[in-house]
């Protein structure tokens, strides 16, 4: 049994560690709803990808930036807001990504695999790859992280204190888009929001500072990982719903607690 | 936003700029110069374009016409008018001033103590009042040891007695470190008593100069009207001037604890 979900298993971790603080971020910044349009184009890059035959992980980082850049020149008027925008842009690229993939001729694809994942078709090369971008990303957020936090409070004071925040945004979508780039094979385009959001929720009430709400989430995700797997493996469910319903039950427990502060 | 000469003294210096949102224009061709050891008053009613001339100065908005020049290396702390701290974000007092200061506990600690908020370090940032976020948000401002100090609206939601103390250490960190500072206000309550310049902005600059001088001028009485926040600067002026009347309007009392037509 080992063999066959240690794959499986070291590639939903490597999710649910990076989606920890990632996924903080999105809490704070009010981001769901984007991170999920996000998901949503990666279906329209992996589309394109199979169709130019070019690498997966590529096309995804590239469609989700460019999704966040046309996010941004659309947001520059002002009769549509922003939430609105976010509607049409994820069930455009979700639509165009599903009809992308129904016309490929050459390989049969599997629609589901990439709507709700397929964690346990991940080879050990997907293990290696994917650790390689947990570990970028978490360098990368350690780097940046008073950076990151400063614009997160207030852009104005973080600016006039000298913080490129231009530069810190456009680095956090980076990261967002690798994360959903590596997520789109183990949870799937349409659970990976629920990563993102429901372990950093869950953090919010057990922390008093940033670092530890972005270190339960990581926490709480890989309980999630381990629980959803080992429900899968007995109950024969699907993978990728198995590890959100853990993780709503976690945070389910998390109400239980009183919030101080 | 270009720079002064390194053996300029002047901190910022705003030259005729201008700015406008769509038609409306917000600011037209104003000047502005903020000197090391000075405080400055920026003063004029709402919507008269006193933030975005303090956004200008801090660069965080650039002009549409005019220039903005800034001494090479400036420091600048901001207090801006409020700040909304989301409650998803978990922030205690010292990681909000670890911000602007990292590494540098006994410095957070001291910056705290100096504006009254000691007890607050170890408090959510999202729970504090209104007043006590102001005097975190002068101490963040401080920490960064600035040259220049720009406060947007200080006073709002402080009791006049906290507002009386903040003026009066405003006064001392000029003393004490010689930076200059600019501050925004929309009413006239005690400002006036301890700035050197005043500024009076109804998107141009109506006139300037020393408290004495503005209060003097026809247009600042055009644009406060004859009573319009008056009894407070009588009070002041009657505290340190007893040579002129301040309005000239024969219903309006200059003396302190006199009596009141209401």
């Amino acid at each position: 049994m080992i063999e066959l979900l240690a794959p499986a298993l070291l590639a939903g971790l490597a999710v649910a560690l990076v989606a920890g603080p990632m996924g903080a971020f999105v809490v704070w910044r009010r981001m769901a709803f984007f991170g999920d349009t996000l998901a949503h184009g990666a279906l329209l890059g992996a589309a394109l990808a199979l169709a130019l035959d070019v690498n997966l992980y590529l096309a995804v980082v590239v469609a989700c930036l460019a999704i966040a850049a046309a996010l941004v020149g659309l947001q520059q008027q002002r009769q549509i807001t922003g939430d609105t925008l976010l509607g049409i842009v994820a069930h455009t690229t979700l639509a165009l990504g599903v009809i992308a993939l129904s016309l490929q001729k050459s390989v049969q694809v599997d629609l589901f695999a990439y709507l709700f994942g397929d964690l346990l078709a991940v080879n050990w090369r997907d293990v290696l790859a994917l650790w390689a971008g947990a570990v970028l990303i978490l360098v990368l957020l350690a780097w940046h992280w008073r950076a990151l936090l400063s614009i997160t409070v207030n852009e104005d004071l973080a600016q006039v204190e000298g913080v490129p925040v231009t530069r810190t945004r456009l680095i956090l979508m980076l990261l967002l888009a690798l994360l959903i780039a590596g997520a789109i094979r183990t949870v799937g385009v349409l659970l990976i929001t629920s990563l993102l959001v429901i372990p950093a929720a869950g953090a919010r009430r057990l922390s008093r500072t940033p670092e530890q709400m972005a270190a339960l989430a990581s926490l709480l995700g890989l309980a999630s990982v381990c629980l959803g797997l080992t429900v899968s493996w007995y109950a024969d469910t699907p993978v990728g719903p198995s590890i959100v319903v853990a993780a709503a039950l976690l945070f389910g427990f998390t109400l239980l607690r009183r919030p101080d502060s | 936003m270009s720079q002064l000469r390194a053996d300029n003294q002047t901190l910022v210096a705003v030259h005729g700029v201008g700015l406008a949102y769509g038609a409306h224009s917000v600011l037209d061709d104003v000047s502005l110069t903020l000197e090391p050891g000075r405080i400055t008053t920026l003063i004029g009613p709402n919507g008269a374009g006193k933030s975005t001339l303090a956004r200008l100065v801090l660069g965080l908005t650039r002009p549409d016409r005019g220039r903005v020049e800034r001494r090479a290396g400036l420091r600048i702390g901001y207090m801006p008018q409020h700040l909304e701290m989301d409650e998803s974000l978990p922030l205690t007092v010292d990681r909000f001033l670890w911000l602007a200061a990292p590494g540098r506990t006994r410095a957070r600690r001291d910056a705290l103590q100096r504006t009254g908020v000691a007890h607050l370090r170890r408090r959510a940032v999202s729970g504090l009042s209104g007043g006590e976020m102001q005097r975190v948000l002068l101490a963040r401002a401080l920490l960064r040891k600035p040259d220049l100090l720009v406060l947007d609206e200080p006073a709002q939601g402080v009791d006049v007695s906290g507002q009386d103390a903040l003026y009066g250490l405003l006064g001392q960190v000029r003393d004490e470190t010689g930076c200059g500072i600019l501050l925004i206000s929309h009413d006239l309550h005690l400002v006036m008593a301890r700035t050197d310049q005043v500024v009076c902005l109804h998107h141009h600059v109506c006139c300037s100069g020393t408290p004495e001088a503005v209060s003097r001028d026809p247009a600042y009485h055009r644009l406060f009207g004859p009573s319009g926040g008056m009894p407070n600067l009588a009070v002041y002026t009657h505290d340190h001037d007893h040579d002129h009347d301040l309005s000239g309007d024969p219903h309006h009392d200059a003396h302190q604890g006199g009596h009141h037509h209401d």
